[in-house]
């Protein structure tokens, strides 16, 4: 089977001054397309390392990285930022949405920077991608008009507007309460469903729950690697959570 | 490189999301701009004003004046040793072939008696081809003759402010003056003429016969400068040199010694006023220049304030798949707009004062298109220069740390 992701003796050392932190200190990680991949850990685990070494923010020390089949350790900087443009979509903890800038333009953002200009009608396909997260009647609210669940779906959606194979998702919960939680991670499973690779970083075990892979790290190595065979339905749990609610 | 409309777009969009900081920081480069145009337009129409009145004059003028002698390796100063004659005058009339009019000039001035008032003001003591020299004209009356002259006939002219001033609205023609105390007969009139070049009332004067006034009201026995007009203005630097000539042979002057005297030439007059005057614009410019470089420094401060309060918005774009150079461009193209923008509203306000100027002052401000590209391109210059550094602080920062910036 095709691999998206696989890494090999992956390392990352970071200078702090003249002591050098091992965050990394040899990953082998695969990942098949489709997946739903969890990586938990506790902080200093080297689980933020890992996602911006896959998500092409930042440079392996050592090792190699070959996303979709191609290294790229070996690429430019410019290079970097063309990946993450086309081939990944990030969700962030803090939503990291532009602040007075509408949903829309939010979701159109990752539009302006593709070179390829594959999308033709930019607006469309923001339109389209808000749709998916639910927030069609949404277009012209701003970040602080929205609920944080809100935000965070219109953080998906500009993730989704490049129509990425793989969504990086950097505890996407944990600026939110449980019952919006389950909502993102709803929305999230929606995506796997539909054929996008999901890797998910979290420190919370209920959120991992909804993986179907989970991978466990510590002191900058990978403990434990598991299949999850009956992963949580985020759907269902929402509509068990509403009714002990009421 | 992403498409410019969008760059402008983007860049517009962000100067509005902060419009009161915007509009300040542009200020600095509004009054620069204006400031710019504006002291240019000031020195250039001052300039344009004094050329423009010194050709009136007549460029085929010649002006004969004493110079410094130097005696024995003792300098002693201009004007020390008036040597100018009427013999000067005539030795030239006889032998000069480039000369079309010549007259003597000796200066004086005193209160004047007339028509029950009285005014001070200055009399020239001239021959009647001054007329001609100066392009004065009559407006009534007539011009004394070359016998007035040689009789020392104690006739006046009047200019236009003197004789409103002692005789209103009334003709003096025929009426009776005394200057100093001397009486002279008022036979004519001068056309206004207006300002001179240095500003001073060319109506504000009184032309007598040149040996009338040196010998009744000056005393003395030399005349203080000769104007002569060449027959043509090809011909003035030729003329000149015949004048030297004529002039040394005049003053007995031996091969080595300096000149006595000193010719001068239109052409040399407005050499020197528009030396003076580009001097002044020169000054002028590059004082209202400093304060477009300050509404620069201004720029590239809310620039760097604007890059740190931005930092995450840089980690987004950074993570969403811009490359350095965009944000590069991005930040450059804000402040290069925020300077356009502020070069445009500067070039409207320096009309608009040059207008108001124009209409309540004496001053003449001439903007010229040049001017105007000028301090626009300066402008844009500024907002690239001060906006660089910036955006390129901005284009450095690592994604991961801009995202995690709080």
């Amino acid at each position: 089977m095709d691999k998206i992701i696989e890494t090999k003796n992956l390392t990352k050392t970071y200078l702090m001054g003249d002591v050098a932190v091992h965050a990394l200190r040899g990953i082998d990680l695969s990942v098949a397309p489709g997946e739903f991949l969890a990586i938990m850990g506790a902080s200093g685990s080297g689980k933020s390392t890992l996602m911006n070494l896959i998500g092409c923010l930042d440079q392996p020390t050592s090792g190699d990285y070959f996303l979709d089949g191609k290294n790229v350790n070996v690429l430019s900087k410019n290079e970097y930022a063309d990946i993450r443009n086309q081939k990944i979509g990030f969700v962030f903890q803090g939503f990291n949405l532009l602040s007075r800038t509408s949903a829309l333009e939010n979701v159109e953002l990752p539009l302006f920077y593709d070179r390829t200009r594959r999308v033709e009608n930019p607006k469309q396909a923001a339109i389209d991608a808000l749709e998916r997260v639910g927030l069609r009647d949404r277009t012209d609210h701003e970040p602080s008009q929205l609920s944080g669940g809100q935000q965070q779906r219109v953080a998906i959606a500009r993730a989704l507007v490049t129509q990425p194979s793989l969504i990086l998702a950097d505890e996407p919960t944990g600026n939110l309460d449980t019952k919006t939680s389950i909502d993102i991670m709803a929305v999230l499973q929606d995506l796997n469903a539909q054929g996008i690779t999901i890797i998910l970083v979290t420190h919370e075990n209920d959120i991992s729950q909804y993986a179907k892979r989970i991978v466990t790290m510590r002191d900058g190595l990978i403990r434990e690697d598991n299949l999850v065979e009956n992963w949580r339905n985020a759907k269902e749990d929402l509509v068990n959570f509403n009714g002990v609610e009421e | 490189m992403l498409q410019i409309t969008n760059l402008l777009k983007a860049a517009f969009k962000s100067i509005q999301k902060n419009k009161m900081r915007s509009m300040l920081t542009a200020l600095g480069i509004i009054i620069g701009v204006a400031a710019v145009i504006v002291m240019v337009a000031i020195g250039k129409g001052a300039s344009a004003r004094i050329q423009a009145q010194i050709t009136s004059l007549g460029t085929d003028l010649l002006m004969i004046r004493p110079s410094f002698s130097n005696r024995g390796g003792v300098n002693m100063g201009a004007g020390s040793f008036n040597r100018l004659t009427f013999e000067d005058v005539e030795k030239i009339k006889e032998q000069a072939t480039l000369v079309k009019a010549i007259s003597p000039m000796v200066r004086s001035g005193g209160q004047v008696i007339g028509g029950g008032k009285n005014w001070s003001t200055s009399i020239n003591g001239v021959a009647s081809e001054y007329l001609y020299i100066r392009s004065y004209e009559l407006q009534s009356g007539e011009m004394f003759t070359e016998r007035d002259e040689r009789s020392s006939k104690k006739v006046a002219v009047l200019g236009k402010t003197v004789a409103e001033e002692l005789f209103g609205d009334q003709d003096p023609v025929g009426e009776q003056l005394r200057i100093n105390n001397t009486p002279f007969t008022v036979i004519g009139v001068l056309k206004e003429k207006g300002q001179s070049g240095m500003g001073g009332d060319q109506d504000d004067v009184i032309l007598a016969p040149a040996k009338t006034v040196l010998y009744r009201l000056k005393g003395g026995q030399y005349i203080d400068m000769i104007y002569v007009s060449a027959i043509s203005k090809d011909q003035i630097y030729a003329a000149q040199q015949e004048l030297t000539t004529i002039m040394r042979a005049a003053h007995r002057l031996q091969e080595g010694e300096d000149n006595d005297f000193d010719i001068r030439n239109q052409a040399d007059i407005i050499d020197m006023a528009s030396a003076t005057t580009k001097t002044l614009t020169i000054l002028l410019g590059s004082i209202a220049a400093v304060s477009l470089i300050v509404g620069g420094i201004g720029i590239m401060n809310i620039m760097l304030v604007s890059v740190t309060e931005r930092t995450r918005e840089i980690g987004i774009r950074l993570a969403v798949g811009a490359r350095s150079s965009d944000i590069l461009t991005q930040f450059l193209s804000e402040s290069i707009v925020l300077s356009l923008v502020g070069g445009i509203i500067g070039t409207l306000l320096a009309f608009v004062v040059t207008f108001v100027m124009r209409k309540f002052t004496s001053f003449t401000p001439q903007i010229y298109p040049a001017t105007v590209i000028l301090a626009f391109s300066f402008s844009a210059i500024v907002g690239v220069f001060f906006g660089f550094y910036p955006a390129r602080k901005a284009a450095m920062l690592n994604p991961i740390e801009a995202l995690r910036y709080e």
